[in-house]
């Protein structure tokens, strides 16, 4: 169908360390092709882009690009052949201007020993018009927000005459209408006969942008065709090997007479204004809205990490004052974080010492003695209860999975027993097979009368998982949803309009 | 399979250090061995142990907590001349009996809550004004130091009565007091970090105070805790300094502050907090107090101390990293243990 494709993996296999990582994995992408690489969290994307940059050589197999066969590619030839990849951190220097940032690589190809402002102006000017955007190029990059930084990379990568440009999940921290940019661009590359290979595994925008999908499971190709032989449902089957029920949340709640949790009027300057919603036992309620709407700080004030200013907080009908974490733990609310690998684990700490984190004081017996072998029961305990995948409690939390490490966390709350649960972002970088385990974890949560709140801006997540759904905007809540009664198209135009 | 290769997959580095400690050990048993393995240089060095032992730990604790105490013996100076002068005061040389005995006790105490409040002042740096741990210290170590010379004249204090004076050249049981001292700070540090939720709490303040804040964990109290405990144990060891030498400086020992440092991290202490064992502490003491008890006896120089120190951390540190390379391949060609999950992005970082 295509004319010879510009870049050919064949046969590709991969091992680290006795883990078959690609078993004889196909990919070609033609001049000027969008396409999209796919698949769960560990299924080998990231290992196949990384032979395709060069930073990691394939055990067996053939590489081929624009004709030339490599049997040993280094990241040299292939930003010679024209492949340039934009990783998840960009790769910038913080410190530096959008202008030297994009400069950097073609002034050290120069080999020039002396550099002048007005060269690096003029090689900026150049790649910001060939992207067609506007930015300041005398800006600091760390001053930008995600976005731009972006833009900053795939200028970078335009100014190295790249034929073939990898995006490693580029709109993973990225808002809507940024995203309907970023897509812009890349049909825009398009049609200069640059082709794109988009790492992804949102849906949405895959079936959104994508020419020709691959999908990878477990280290094979499962599926290569054109957009058009896939549907959201086919898609997910072939990533995750099983179909998974999109059902809607059916159990609702009997509403006793007081709610578990309410705010009244609730506001912190700059962050979000009269926010005011009651929460009932049994209940899961959505807060959704874009970056920077509030829904982060809201969870952050219920939390006393930082404190609303004005307004009442009322658990169980009795008005509690929240000023501090300490305070939040004594009246029975907790917080899943957003971050997880920042704020949620201790990395290099063992599953049963993250598990533990916070019952350690409970665990202790007297003169608080708290013998290493109870915390690892305690773990132990943990895996068997929310079915973790780990070899055994003595891991380093590293080592697992999102999915599994997102468990970890939530086992560490659920051994708090609190009234409420607050996560943020429950489910952000966990493959589409533990999200709903981990939504089921929830469930079960409520129906033992647990109050839940999920702030997420993952529409079908809150849209299947919710009772209710709170819409926020510039630090309001400006609409509720009945879970039952709206759908996604409704609110994702809510969401951006 | 999985006994060779938990030799060289141990993340704490604590078998390679016992095996370096063992090599050491039988290496200068068979040079020298009529007076390596001797009474006399075994008792000699009991009392060399005690002193930069009980700093080391001070400094271990810290270093779990994710900082430092450069005030180290800065503490110990300052605590150690408050309760010399009151020693002086009340109980001069040659009194003793029972008034004495009590005099000592008090000063003990006095020094002990000398150490915790400049602890405490740390700690509060640390928490409450926000100061990097290692500037906060820096600080306290030249107020500290300044202060000790400021109420000795940066004179030399002397003449303790006896009763102080079996604290650093006594024998218990036919064991030297002060290495006595040193075991019992060690049995209950080491179960105060391994077996208490204190502990537990601080090995996660250390590696992740983010995480720890999110967690519940109030890192302020623990960290002034620490900050507390880590002075209390540099006030002992200014006890034992003062009381082995019978006269008490405000700018004895300085050198110590680093030498802590290495002893800790030879121990297996992370400099970036969270990690750290009381037996690779006591290890890294051993191996060290060998070595430079070794090398006197071979008559390199008297002042062979610093170099072979400074040598043998780069040498157990490159170990480290040789050996931990060496079981990835090892582990890579055995196949199958590796865990699965994460192995994608893991290997490649």
């Amino acid at each position: 169908m295509a004319p010879t494709p510009y870049l050919e993996l064949k046969d590709i296999c991969k091992d680290f360390s006795g883990v078959r990582a690609l078993e004889t994995a196909n990919l070609s992408v033609a001049p000027g092709e969008i396409r999209c690489l796919v698949g769960e969290n560990g299924s080998g994307k990231s290992t196949l882009i990384k032979i395709v940059a060069g930073v990691v050589h394939h055990d067996r197999g053939e590489i081929r690009i624009d004709g030339h066969s490599f049997s040993r590619l280094h990241p040299i030839d292939a930003i010679r052949e024209g492949i340039q990849v934009i990783f998840q951190d960009f790769s910038l220097f913080p410190n530096l201007t959008v202008a030297e940032n994009m400069a950097m690589n073609t002034l050290l190809a120069e080999r020039r020993r002396l550099v002048t402002r007005r060269r690096i102006r003029d090689i900026a000017g150049e790649a910001l018009s060939r992207l067609g955007v506007e930015l300041d190029p005398e800006a600091l990059v760390e001053d930008l927000p995600v976005a731009s930084k972006q833009l900053v990379a795939i200028g970078r990568a335009l100014l190295q005459n790249a034929r073939l440009i990898i995006m490693d999940e580029p709109t993973a921290a990225l808002t809507r209408p940024e995203v309907r940019r970023l897509l812009e661009i890349i049909r825009a590359l398009k049609e200069r006969n640059i082709a794109t290979l988009f790492v992804s595994h949102k849906l949405d925008e895959v079936m959104d942008v994508s020419e020709q999908i691959t999908v990878l499971r477990n280290g094979r190709v499962v599926a290569d065709e054109p957009r058009a032989a896939f549907d959201a449902a086919r898609l997910v089957f072939c990533m995750t090997g099983r179909r998974i029920a999109q059902a809607r949340r059916s159990a609702v709640p009997e509403r006793t007479d007081t709610p578990l949790l309410s705010l009244r009027h609730l506001s912190r300057k700059g962050s979000f204004r009269d926010v005011s919603f009651d929460l009932w036992p049994g209940e899961i309620l959505g807060v959704t809205g874009l970056l920077g709407s509030g829904r982060t700080e809201l969870a952050l004030a219920l939390f006393g990490m930082e404190p609303a200013t004005e307004g009442e907080i009322r658990i169980e009908g009795r008005e509690v004052s929240i000023r501090s974490i300490h305070d939040a733990l004594r009246n029975g609310l907790g917080y899943v974080p957003e971050d997880r690998l920042t704020e949620g684990l201790f990395l290099s700490k063992s599953l049963a010492d993250n598990a533990a984190a916070g019952t350690a004081r409970d665990l202790a017996g007297r003169l608080g003695l708290l013998p290493p072998r109870a915390v690892l029961r305690f773990g132990e305990d943990w895996i068997r209860r929310l079915r973790i995948a780990a070899p055994s409690a003595s891991v380093p939390v590293r080592n697992l999975s999102g999915g599994n490490q997102q468990r970890v966390v939530l086992a560490r709350w659920i051994a708090l027993s609190p009234k409420v649960l607050v996560l943020n972002g429950p489910t952000v970088g966990v493959d589409i097979g533990s999200k709903s385990e981990i939504h089921a974890i929830l469930e079960d949560l409520a129906a033992k009368g647990m109050g839940i709140l999920i702030m997420s801006d993952d529409i079908p997540e809150v849209l299947h998982n919710c009772n209710r759904i709170l819409l926020m905007k510039r630090g309001r809540i400006v609409e509720e949803f009945d879970g039952a009664a709206t759908d996604e198209n409704e609110l994702a135009r809510k969401l951006a309009g | 399979m999985k006994t060779p290769l938990r030799f060289l997959r141990d993340e704490n580095g604590l078998w390679r250090l016992l095996l370096v400690t063992a090599v050491i050990f039988a290496t200068l048993s068979f040079l020298v061995p009529g007076r390596f393995l001797s009474v006399r240089n075994f008792a000699s060095m009991s009392f060399q142990i005690p002193e930069i032992g009980l700093l080391s730990i001070a400094m271990m604790a810290a270093m779990i907590s994710g900082g430092i105490d450069l005030s180290a013996v800065g503490i110990a100076n300052l605590s150690g001349i408050l309760a010399s002068q009151f020693l002086l005061h009340y109980a001069p040389e040659g009194a003793g009996g029972t008034w004495a005995a009590l005099v000592v006790a008090v000063s003990v105490g006095i020094s002990l809550a000398a150490g915790a409040g400049c602890g405490l002042l740390n700690g509060l740096l640390v928490t409450r004004v926000g100061i990097p741990p290692i500037l906060a210290t820096l600080g306290t170590m030249q107020l500290f130091s300044g202060l000790a010379i400021v109420l000795t004249r940066g004179t030399a204090l002397y003449g303790f009565p006896d009763a102080f004076l079996i604290l650093g050249n006594g024998y218990l049981f036919s064991v030297p007091v002060p290495l006595v001292l040193f075991a019992v700070a060690v049995l209950l540090v080491g179960v105060l970090l391994r077996r208490t939720s204190f502990g537990f709490s601080l090995y996660l303040v250390g590696t992740n105070p983010t995480a720890a804040r999110f967690a519940g964990l109030d890192n302020a109290a623990i960290l002034v805790k620490t900050y507390m405990l880590s002075g209390v144990l540099c006030a002992s060891a200014g006890l034992v300094m003062f009381a082995r030498t019978n006269s008490a400086k405000a700018d004895y020992g300085v050198s110590y502050t680093l030498q802590a440092i290495l002893v800790a991290v030879l121990g297996g202490t992370n400099v970036a907090g969270g990690f750290g064992s009381m037996a690779g502490l006591v290890l890294a003491i051993l191996s060290l107090q060998f070595l430079s008890s070794g090398f006197a006896m071979l008559r390199f120089s008297n002042f062979s101390k610093e170099f072979v120190w400074g040598a043998l951390l780069l040498a157990v540190m490159a170990l480290n990293v040789l050996g931990d390379r060496a079981a990835r391949k090892m582990q890579g060609r055995k196949n199958g243990t590796a865990p699965q999950a994460g192995g994608e992005t893991e290997e490649l970082r």
